[in-house]
């Protein structure tokens, strides 16, 4: 072991770059969360403008949309990770079956690629597919005889359109982890077990499966502390006139208050600093939970 | 030892038929875009393609590649991409080297330091208000440069050298008198090929498809990436510059022109990630491995 040596300042040359980058854009931004107890204008500053305490968060509680954006990002982040959770761990568990090396790795590299495509891009899949007159969808439902469906216009549709195309985004890519698990788990067990007379259903369930628990609770947890950061650049292509009743979401709400209507930047970052509070008490319950019950979290 | 019962055709069977089912619901819209973009406006806009072009014809890639915006925007993606990339590397290969190191001093707070920022963020609009007090509102840097570090491809480069790159390797350099910045440039990075080529990758898809830093941090439409401008198109339907027809013809060509700017934004990723699908394993479980 190396106790001293003259040169180790060059370790800290080579962390420089990203410790500015995160003192920057990670740290500073901390500090001007003191605009959401401000009235801040942009003549004043973030040193100058009107403390007015807690006013800006009131604000947000009194308006008629308050509860309804929250239950809106609530309810689609729900229902995005009890979808999202389990699809991509069947399938790693269905594709780990398959005998064919060859087959695998095709079915591997299809499930991926929608996973290289842009969120702006998945959205206009959506809107072609789904449009109400030239949808290939409602064109598809005409020649088997059914009705055509106005998946855009009707606001009933959105949460699972949302959560359906995402799953066909990244249900392949999220697989990649739990099939390098997989991969892991000793060939003496299920050697054992099909001596036993395990089918290989049994197999599936009882070893398999157990394996892959914990990569999945880790997952799980870190999504818990993501649950109120639903995909912006997402919910924010998809909102229409018609849809905004469910699709307003607490992120897109900050984005339309800050940028597009009134310009309140404190009113925003207010809003924003609830989004992240909420957020790190889910992922500090989520892991507390996670110890009680499975004794593994991620501290 | 004994693998297959009397069960097992029919359990292989079933479990080909799903993947297969699968790979379909993927395939099939992919080569229906493909088709339609393919085909005459004509046929495109009164529904007549499923999965092979009908009247094959260049012409919505000519549409599309006779707009300023869309050369403009391309232009600028491929620029962004590259610059971005760059940095994004740079930052990510130096700090996770300096934080694998065993000897680092203080390296438990620095670690704390990095790993803190994964789960509390100052929000929107403080984000905006640093950016906007660099200058970097309506620049190339207000695209590039905020969310270029991924603290997450960090800790997977920084357990990659720790797995891979022999400590006793590093330690008989140190020892010969090597400095730190030579075993980084000529021991580290040569033996770190893998998880370089699957980190450019990410950061590379993450610049070519990014959205969101155009929307908050660039008003200039020359400064647009593709995928803004193609936003245009996708989601406000807004045809506006394409083609010299009268209107109801450009109506008949929107359709046309989404098909089309679906294939060329996404083409050139969906080409390039099966190159280096074999590292993505690695590329995604190191980060997992010591959490």
């Amino acid at each position: 072991m190396i106790k001293r040596r003259k040169n180790s300042w060059q370790l800290y040359v080579l962390l420089l770059p990203a410790v500015i980058y995160l003192l920057l854009f990670a740290y500073l931004p901390l500090g001007g969360i003191v605009i959401a107890f401000q009235d801040y204008n942009p003549i004043q500053g973030i040193f100058e403008s009107p403390l007015v305490g807690v006013a800006k968060f009131k604000m947000f509680f009194d308006s008629f949309y308050a509860w309804n954006i929250i239950k809106n990002t609530l309810l689609i982040s729900f229902f995005a990770l009890l979808v999202n959770t389990p699809i991509p761990i069947i399938f790693a568990l269905i594709l780990n079956e398959v005998r064919s090396p060859k087959f695998k790795k095709f079915i591997q590299t299809v499930s991926y690629a929608p996973f290289f495509i842009s969120v702006v891009v998945m959205v206009g899949l959506i809107n072609t597919f789904l449009n109400f007159d030239s949808g290939v969808v409602n064109q598809i439902f005409e020649l088997i005889g059914l009705d055509k469906t106005d998946w855009l216009g009707n606001e009933n549709y959105f949460r699972s359109i949302y959560i359906f195309s995402g799953i066909w985004q990244s249900m392949g890519w999220w697989s990649i982890i739990y099939l390098g698990t997989l991969v892991n788990v000793d060939p003496a067990l299920h050697e054992a077990a099909v001596i036993d007379g395990a089918t290989r259903l049994q197999r599936i369930r009882y070893i398999n499966l157990p394996a892959l628990i914990p990569v999945a609770t880790v997952l799980f947890i870190l999504a818990m502390g993501q649950m109120m950061n639903v995909g912006f650049e997402k919910i924010y292509l998809m909102q229409n006139p018609s849809n905004l009743e469910v699709s307003e979401v607490i992120s897109t709400y900050t984005y339309r208050v800050s940028f597009l209507t009134s310009r309140d930047f404190s009113f925003g970052t207010a809003v924003g600093l609830l989004n992240s509070v909420i957020n790190l008490l889910l992922l500090i319950s989520a892991n507390f939970i996670s110890n009680k019950v499975n004794n593994q979290g991620l501290w | 030892m004994k693998y297959y019962d009397s069960n097992d055709k029919t359990f292989n069977f079933i479990i080909n038929l799903i993947l297969i089912i699968i790979g379909l619901t993927i395939v099939l819209p992919l080569l229906y875009v493909l088709a339609n973009s393919l085909s005459s406006i004509d046929e495109v806009f009164y529904g007549n393609v499923w999965l092979i072009p009908k009247s094959w014809t260049l012409d919505s890639y000519r549409y599309i590649l006779e707009n300023d915006n869309i050369l403009i925007g391309y232009r600028n993606t491929i620029l962004y991409t590259i610059i971005g990339t760059s940095i994004s590397l740079i930052m990510t290969l130096t700090s996770a080297y300096a934080l694998s190191r065993r000897d680092l001093k203080h390296r438990k707070f620095i670690s704390f330091f990095f790993i803190l920022t994964m789960f509390i963020s100052g929000g929107m609009i403080p984000t905006y208000l640093v950016v906007d007090a660099l200058g970097m509102i309506d620049t190339p840097w207000g695209f590039i440069i905020p969310g270029s570090l991924s603290v997450w491809n960090v800790l997977v480069v920084k357990t990659y050298y720790e797995t891979t790159i022999p400590w006793e390797l590093q330690e008989s350099a140190m020892i010969d008198g090597c400095s730190d910045f030579k075993l980084f440039l000529n021991i580290v990075i040569p033996l770190s090929a893998p998880i370089i080529a699957v980190m450019t990758l990410f950061y590379a898809v993450g610049y070519w498809n990014s959205y969101f830093n155009s929307l908050i941090y660039l008003n200039d439409s020359n400064l647009f990436p593709l995928q803004r401008v193609i936003s245009d198109l996708l989601v406000s339907e807004d045809i506006t510059g394409f083609g010299s027809g009268s209107y109801s013809e450009q109506g008949m060509m929107l359709k046309s022109l989404q098909f089309t700017s679906i294939i060329i934004s996404s083409l050139p990723m969906l080409l390039l990630y099966p190159m280096l699908q074999k590292y993505f394993t690695k590329g995604i479980m190191m980060g997992s491995l010591k959490g």
